[in-house]
This record gives C-alpha cells, sequence and structure tokens, in this order.
C-alpha cells in the first residue's frame, strides 16, 4: 500500500486524531508535571493503567475504561499517600511494583490474542476504535476544561508552594486533583504509546520546552508543539513500516529533548 | 478612631498540654512596624500561621486587615531555588496579584501586565525581571519576594525571617524597602527575625516571646538587660555597643545570632 492508501484508512484517521489530542493534553499537562517533578509518578501511574487494562481484558469489557480507572485509582492512591516529598518516590514504587505484579498475572491468565496484551505495554493505533476515539475526546476536553479553571493556583502551588499555602491556595487538594487529571491523560496515553513509553509523551516534551524558556506560557506552547510533533510524526512514520507507534514517538521526543539540551547550554552561556 | 491593623485579644495558642502563649493582646495600628523576637520553639513561626489563618488559636480572638486575607501580603526566608525551575521574576510577582483566583483570567492581562511591571520597578528589579529565577542571587530573590507581597497592594505585611542567609547589604536594602511600603502606604508591619539589629532603627515595637512568657514594648524597653533577664529567667545582660544591640547569657541553641559578629 501507499502512503496516500494508508491514510485513506479509518483506524489510521481515528489514530490520527487521538494523537492530535493527545499530544495536546500531555502537552498541556508535561510543564507542570515537570516542575513538580512527578516523572517517576506519571510512569507508575501509567503501570496501573497497565494493570486496569489487562483487568479488562480479562473480564471482557473495554481496554479504555480499565486502564481509565487502573490509572485514577492509581493516582488518587499516589496523591493521597505521597503529601510529602520525601514519602512520594518510596509509595509509587511499591505502588508500582504491586500493580505491574498484578496486571502481569490477568495477562496470564488471559486467553485471547497476545497482540493484545503486547499493545498495552507498547501501544497500538488500531486500539483506538471510534468508541475509545469518543472516550479519548471527551476526557481529554474534562481534564482541559478542569485545568482551564484550577490553573493559576495549581502553577502557584507547584513552584511556590510556602508562600501559595500563606495566600490561602488550598494547596493539598490540588496535588490530589492534578493527580487525578496526571492519572486520565495517562490513561489515555496508554492507548496509543502503550504503559511503558508515557513518559515520551508527558515528560520528554515538557523536558525539553523547560530546556530553551524561563517562560511558563512559552514553556507550554514548546511542550504541546513537541508532543504534536512527537505523537503524529511518529504516527505517520510508522504506517509503512508497520512497527509499534512508540519506537518512533519515543525516537522523535527524544531527538527534540537533545537538540533543546544543546540550546539551553548555548543560551545560558551567552547569558 | 481607624481600626488596628491587626488585634490579638487573650490570644492563647497550645498543641495538648504545651502553651506556646496565653493571654496575648496585641494590637497594631496601620503603618506600624513590630519585630517579633524569641529563641526556636517559641511560638514566633505558629504566631505567623495564625496570623495567616492557618493555624486556629486555642483561645482568644484574632483579627486581621479587617477579615480580608487578600489584603495580607507574606515574605517567606529566603530559600534555594531549583536553577532550572521554569519560572521568571515577573511570574513569582504575578502569584501575588492573582495567583490564588480560579478560572482563567484571561480578561484584564494588561492591567495585570502594568501592575506586575510596577511592583518590579518600585523595587528595582526590573532589569532581571525575565531571567530564570534560579539564576538570581539571594538578594535579587528577596527583593521579587517583597514586590510578591506588595503586588496585591497589602494593608498588613508579615515577614517571617526574610533577611535570613542575606548579606548585610542585602539585608539594608530589602528591610528599607520594607520601611518605604509602610511609610507611604500605612501598611502595618509584623516582622519575625533573630535578628534585631538590621531592623532595631525601623522597629517601632518588639514583642519578645520566650518559653510562653512574652513582652510588648518600645525596643528601648523591652531589650533591657532586667526585662530579658525576667523573660529568660536567667542573667541576661544587654549591651549596647555603637547601634547595635547584643544579648549576652541567652546563649542557648538558636540565641547566639543575637551576636552582631554573625552580620559579618
Amino acid at each position: 500500500m501507499t502512503f496516500g492508501q494508508l491514510l485513506g484508512i479509518d483506524f489510521v484517521q481515528q489514530a490520527l486524531i487521538a494523537g492530535a489530542v493527545l499530544g495536546l493534553v500531555a502537552g498541556v499537562i508535561g510543564p507542570l508535571v515537570v516542575t513538580r517533578k512527578m516523572a517517576f509518578a506519571v510512569h507508575g501511574t501509567s503501570e496501573l493503567a497497565f494493570t486496569g487494562g489487562a483487568a479488562a481484558l480479562l473480564l471482557g469489557v473495554s481496554v479504555g475504561y480499565g486502564s481509565l480507572i487502573g490509572s485514577v485509582v492509581a493516582a488518587l492512591l499516589l496523591g493521597l499517600l505521597s503529601q510529602r516529598d520525601s514519602d512520594r518516590d518510596s509509595v509509587v514504587g511499591s505502588i508500582l511494583a504491586f500493580g505491574l505484579g498484578l496486571g502481569i498475572l490477568f495477562v496470564a491468565l488471559y486467553k485471547g490474542r497476545t497482540t493484545n496484551k503486547f499493545g498495552l505495554l507498547t501501544g497500538q493505533i488500531i486500539g483506538v476504535d471510534t468508541t475509545n476515539l469518543w472516550l479519548l475526546v471527551g476526557s481529554s476536553v474534562g481534564v482541559l476544561a478542569v485545568l482551564a479553571f484550577i490553573y493559576r493556583p495549581l502553577h502557584f502551588a507547584s513552584v511556590d508552594p510556602d508562600v501559595a499555602v500563606a495566600r490561602g491556595v488550598p494547596v493539598k487538594t490540588l496535588t490530589i486533583v492534578f493527580a487525578v487529571l496526571v492519572g486520565v491523560a495517562t490513561a489515555l496515553s496508554v492507548q496509543i504509546v502503550g504503559a511503558l513509553l508515557v513518559l515520551a509523551l508527558m515528560i520528554t516534551p515538557a523536558a525539553a520546552a523547560c530546556r530553551v524558556t524561563a517562560s511558563p506560557l512559552r514553556a507550554t506552547v514548546l511542550s504541546v508543539v513537541f508532543a504534536e510533533v512527537a505523537v503524529l510524526g511518529g504516527i505517520l512514520l510508522s504506517l509503512q513500516p508497520g512497527l509499534p507507534v512508540s519506537a518512533f514517538v519515543t525516537a522523535i521526543s527524544f531527538v527534540i529533548y537533545l537538540v533543546c539540551r544543546a540550546i539551553g547550554v548555548r543560551q545560558r552561556r551567552s547569558t | 478612631m481607624t481600626r488596628s491593623a491587626v488585634a490579638l485579644r487573650g490570644a492563647r495558642l497550645s498543641y495538648g498540654d504545651r502553651v506556646l502563649w496565653d493571654g496575648l493582646d496585641l494590637e497594631i495600628e496601620p503603618g506600624e512596624f513590630i519585630a517579633v523576637l524569641g529563641p526556636n520553639g517559641s511560638g514566633k513561626t505558629s504566631l505567623m500561621r495564625v496570623l495567616l489563618g492557618l493555624q486556629p488559636l486555642s483561645a482568644g480572638t484574632v483579627e486581621i486587615a479587617g477579615g480580608n486575607r487578600r489584603r495580607i501580603g507574606y515574605i517567606p526566608q529566603q530559600r534555594a531555588v531549583d536553577h532550572s525551575l521554569t519560572l521568571r521574576g515577573r511570574d513569582l510577582v504575578g502569584f501575588g496579584l492573582d495567583g490564588h483566583e480560579w478560572g482563567t483570567g484571561l480578561r484584564g492581562r494588561g492591567v495585570r501586565r502594568r501592575k506586575v511591571d510596577e511592583a518590579l520597578a518600585a523595587v528595582g528589579a526590573t532589569s532581571y525581571a525575565d531571567a530564570p529565577i534560579g539564576l538570581l542571587s539571594g538578594g535579587e530573590q528577596q527583593r521579587l519576594r517583597v514586590a510578591q507581597a506588595l503586588v496585591g497592594d497589602p494593608e498588613v505585611l508579615l515577614c517571617d525571617e526574610p533577611l535570613l542567609s542575606l548579606d548585610l547589604a542585602h539585608q539594608r536594602s530589602v528591610s528599607d524597602l520594607i520601611d518605604a511600603r509602610r511609610r507611604t502606604a500605612d501598611t502595618a508591619v509584623l516582622f519575625v527575625t533573630h535578628e534585631i539589629n538590621p531592623v532595631l532603627p525601623l522597629v517601632d515595637r518588639v514583642l519578645y516571646l520566650v518559653e510562653g512568657r512574652f513582652r510588648i514594648g518600645k525596643p528601648s524597653e523591652v531589650m533591657t538587660s532586667e526585662t530579658l533577664s525576667e523573660l529568660y529567667r536567667t542573667n541576661v545582660e544587654v549591651v549596647k555597643v555603637r547601634d547595635q544591640i547584643l544579648v549576652v547569657g541567652a546563649c542557648e541553641e538558636g540565641q547566639s545570632h543575637h551576636l552582631a559578629g554573625e552580620d559579618a
């Protein structure tokens, strides 16, 4: 099949729409995740999305809902158990390990197609059917709407918690709300890039953006652009060779990250 | 008669059996500069938390800024900031204006920018307002903290050790900025500090807390050998050397910094 014919296929178009929506959500959330040093928490949450997805496979219900429930539960647990920064690493580590073990048990018990199992971990664009697409778009709109409403206090609480508390910002509540938003965004990303590689979408573009600018607004815009380039580019490049999307997404976002690091070093030297 | 900026009446704060202070009556007039002194664990930080509305009193009442907590400015002590933090000085100052507000705040961005610019200019931080905050010196960061606290047009300014870890020149410039504000805008200042000397010329009254005992009065009344010996229940000597006050004999942990030698 030619490239043009590939683009005409329904599931490819759905995957591209899903990817564009995801790039937007992950790009907007990413700088906050980086600022709050939550990369490991995101990874933990995505492993629990895998557990939820595996449970859904086993029960014969939609994987999209399974991973959504899995990662929101994980996010709530992490948000509630790790209010103190010093606790967070060990809490994430413990929950992640247990969740992953449980997921492997579910996968082992599942008798269906093996590509479904593998897809949960490494992503597959065929996984995005029409139902999942609506779930994805709906959840994304929800995440962005909540984020728009809480953005200023959340940003304040993320970079300047002591003064935010003094000014009456509900810092603890925001921590939990943000964890849930991250959970939803993670569950959505799992469908495209798989549980193992959510970081490539949620962390790498934002980390790259934060290297080249100190302006939070500019960092967010760049992070969205980088995430879109990575996810859409990754999907397009994966079509012809028929290889997993996640490999290309991670490769593109890592190249962007390296370039931004180099630019960042030059900027700092010149100032 | 104008109302007080801060009014504590019969205030008591205790954790279980441990009473930090009791029967505390303190009225702060607009434009007044009060220094809160005392050793570690004497309840200075807790007093700050009470005034910020983060800690309820065990007994008594507290009124501050006419009940409008948005009219309280807060300056924390300088802390090390991550070098790679994605934040500029103007963003930090902007938090002081509307960081607590819900919604997008897309309307009124022009007014916001003007207010932030004015606040930056007032503390002389315009030249580094767009630099990454992690690359600024401690003194520059504290100037931004002052702008952050003042941009919301506060009626009361609560300062929690804002000069700690600054060198003498920056201690002077930051305390001068705070002093200028209370003179021009009649903002009441409550200044928690270990070290009275950098702000001694500015202080109207001192609240000195020691193990549940306290004394309120002019520096010349409180900072005497007699009063401090009574508070510490041990023989404390207060010596004046040029413009500096030295407290000798209360040298338990957290007290030694009364020695001017630490300034240098």
